[in-house]
């Protein structure tokens, strides 16, 4: 049954060979596609059922036992956050055929399903990678793809706007690639379960300075600021549906792997205050960049970075209660993000703008489809964190652990989330305004622009209620969010099970 | 203790530093150049961290002697990784060089220009006359960016 854990990352890599090979068969490429993840989907829920049911499940790579060997490792946190990536990846998916259909200067140039492909195998191997050099060359291998991908069709902007982005994310590769001969040196392994063992054994000062260096090679990944100058610059110039899931996933495996390391190799009693910090900052900064913007991708980007700092803001309480919100939060955010993104790419698609001012003035009320008000106001309001949506129920719980958790420190971050909250509200409400209200002026609807074919609409939905699913199952997912923070306070039981012998 | 050889620490010192230095730079061609040294260098680092060089690790005939005459394997084998990862990463930052060569005859990073008009917005709706009272303003052009 091991073989459930490397599937995520087989399928996809042996598909995009596969794919590549059917170079000119359009329609047998996008069947392959979406197949092959709807495979990886149903595979990850069984693996979610599964290690819910019986702990976390190992896989010695090749059958060399750890810690010498590779190991992939599916617990609580890693299972779930890939059933809900590969899940949103899969709607991504159906929105960009959707869009390409009919559409010959289309996202779907030759290179897209191979490197999509590989962008989902890469997520996969992130979230399940046992040592810190397999984590890696998963970055490796969901960077390369996504340069290719954000460099699609590449005119102008786009090559400007992927120079930007290959640049800041080699240099962070590369500092990743010192960080692990680093640890290597300090310690002689690069398991994380053997290494969450040894790094107590380490002096104060070599420790502080690995936990700082995996922490600034995280925030580059996670657009954190003061790290996040690359993000708002590169990613609206991408097509929609690439910019979607950017923006849901790849930032969120930065948050990942910040809190996996984080808690394994550098466990703390109390309130981490470089993380506290850095969280008010990135949600401030963030939101106020937001609410200045004109161009509705880039203010949706600059709420991805600010709402990033929600995530910090559990990791630096550091109980069980603030990264079972930080958790709670990222499988919210995967899914409202990515929703918000292809509602501003339905809604661009059909003024054949993204400038907020030029809607306001060419009448986009009268234009973009009435079908998309209530999806944009779903996913809206769902990320400003208005009851009952599914924002409200992470917010919640991160604010209440916050209480909880008491001092100063906690209460600076509880009230710094709550204007950030606020701030976005009215961010939302700035692109509402711009998108959906008409203004006065009498006149023929413009006929700007295909308004999307049936399947981007169709896609958009299904992550809107993919959203309020979260709202609806919000009970089972904060108990289940509850026991992976749990897990990873008390490393214990992964290190156990990954050391422990094979299952 | 790991006792380090000072050469591979000046060495390993000196590429991180021309790397950082070169990656700095505008041209896309200059930083690729950076991006190889620092690449070097953190490969470097990875033997280094490996210990003195030694005998190849190969054990033959099943006997078990003493492991120190045998050099670390495992940092070997993930420099080896580390440097197909750069090497394809190197051509792909070619070919994005030749293309942005292509479209505008020069390989440098250009400025985001819509950071700064939004930062002098507030400056130049002082200087000109609010847009509402001029409706025939024209509009920016989608090309502009």
């Amino acid at each position: 049954m091991t073989a459930l854990v490397a599937l995520p990352v087989l399928l996809p890599v042996l598909a995009a060979g596969l794919v590549l090979a059917l170079h000119g068969r359009a329609t047998a490429q996008r069947a392959l596609t979406v197949a092959v993840l709807t495979a990886v989907l149903a595979d990850a829920v069984v693996l979610l059922v599964r290690v819910e049911r019986d702990g976390p499940v190992v896989m010695e790579v090749g059958g060399w036992p750890p810690p010498l060997g590779i190991v992939l490792v599916a617990d609580l946190l890693a299972a779930l956050l890939l059933v809900v990536a590969v899940l949103v990846a899969l709607a991504v998916l159906l929105f960009a055929v959707g869009q390409g259909r009919g559409d010959p200067e289309s996202t779907l140039a030759m290179p897209f399903h191979p490197s999509y492909l590989l962008l989902v195998a890469g997520l996969g191997l992130a979230f399940l990678a046992g040592d810190l050099f397999n984590l890696f060359v998963a970055f490796e291998l969901m960077l390369a793809a996504s340069y290719v991908l954000i460099t699609l069709n590449a005119g102008r902007p786009r090559v400007r706007a992927g120079m930007t982005y290959v640049m800041t994310s080699l240099t962070s590769s590369l500092l990743f690639l010192t960080a692990v001969a680093l640890v290597y040196a300090a310690t002689g392994t690069v398991n994380l379960a053997d290494l969450a063992g040894r790094t107590e054994g380490l002096p104060e000062g070599v420790r502080a300075a690995l936990s700082l260096l995996l922490f600034v090679v995280f925030g580059i990944k996670a657009a954190v600021v003061p790290l996040h100058f690359w993000l708002p610059d590169s990613y609206p110039t991408a097509p929609a549906p690439i910019t979607a899931v950017f923006a849901a996933l790849l930032t969120k495996v930065g948050v990942y792997a910040t809190v996996r390391v984080q808690t394994l190799l550098f466990p703390r009693e109390d309130l981490w205050w470089t993380a506290a910090v850095v969280a008010v900052a990135t949600m401030l900064v963030g939101l106020l960049g937001a609410v200045a913007q004109d161009d509705v991708n880039r203010l949706l980007s600059f709420t991805l970075v600010g709402h990033v700092g929600y995530m910090l803001l559990g990791l630096a309480l550091f109980d069980v209660a603030g990264l079972a919100g930080t958790i709670l939060y990222v499988v919210h955010h995967i899914i409202v993000q990515a929703s918000l993104f292809l509602v501003a790419g339905l809604v661009v698609a059909a003024t054949g703008t993204a400038s907020l001012s030029r809607m306001e003035r060419g009448g986009a009320g009268r234009v973009v489809p009435p079908g998309v008000r209530p999806l944009f106001a779903v996913a809206a309001l769902s990320l400003a964190g208005i009851p009952p949506l599914s924002g409200f129920v992470a917010k919640f719980a991160l604010l209440r652990a916050a209480v909880a958790h008491g001092g100063a420190g906690a209460y600076a971050l509880a009230a710094a989330a709550l204007l950030t909250s606020l701030l976005t509200l009215y961010a939302m409400v700035r692109v509402w305004r711009a998108a959906f209200t008409g203004p006065a002026r009498r006149g023929p609807a413009r006929t700007a622009g295909r308004s999307g074919s049936a399947l981007t609409v169709a896609a958009t939905v299904c992550t809107v209620l993919a959203g309020l699913t979260v709202t609806v199952g919000a009970g089972p997912l904060a108990d289940l969010s509850e026991r992976a923070a749990d897990a990873l306070v008390h490393a214990d039981v992964y290190r156990e099970a990954v050391l422990g012998g094979p299952r | 203790m790991k006792t380090l050889d000072l050469t591979m620490a000046l060495v390993v010192g000196g590429l991180f530093s021309t790397g950082v230095y070169l990656l700095l730079q505008r041209s896309l061609m200059r930083a690729l150049l950076g991006f190889i040294l620092l690449g070097h260098g953190a490969n470097l680092l990875l033997l280094v961290v490996g210990g003195p060089p030694a005998a190849p690790p190969i054990v033959a005939g099943g006997e078990s002697p003493d492991p120190r005459v045998y050099a670390d394997p495992l940092p070997q084998a993930m420099a080896l990784t580390a440097i197909v990862i750069t090497f394809g990463v190197t051509t792909f930052l070619l070919a994005l060089a030749y293309r942005s060569w292509l479209l505008s005859g020069h390989d440098e990073t250009q400025d985001d220009v819509e950071d700064r008009r939004i930062g002098t917005a507030a400056e130049r709706a002082d200087v000109e006359p609010a847009p509402a009272a001029r409706p025939d303003t024209p509009e920016r052009g989608e090309g502009d960016r």
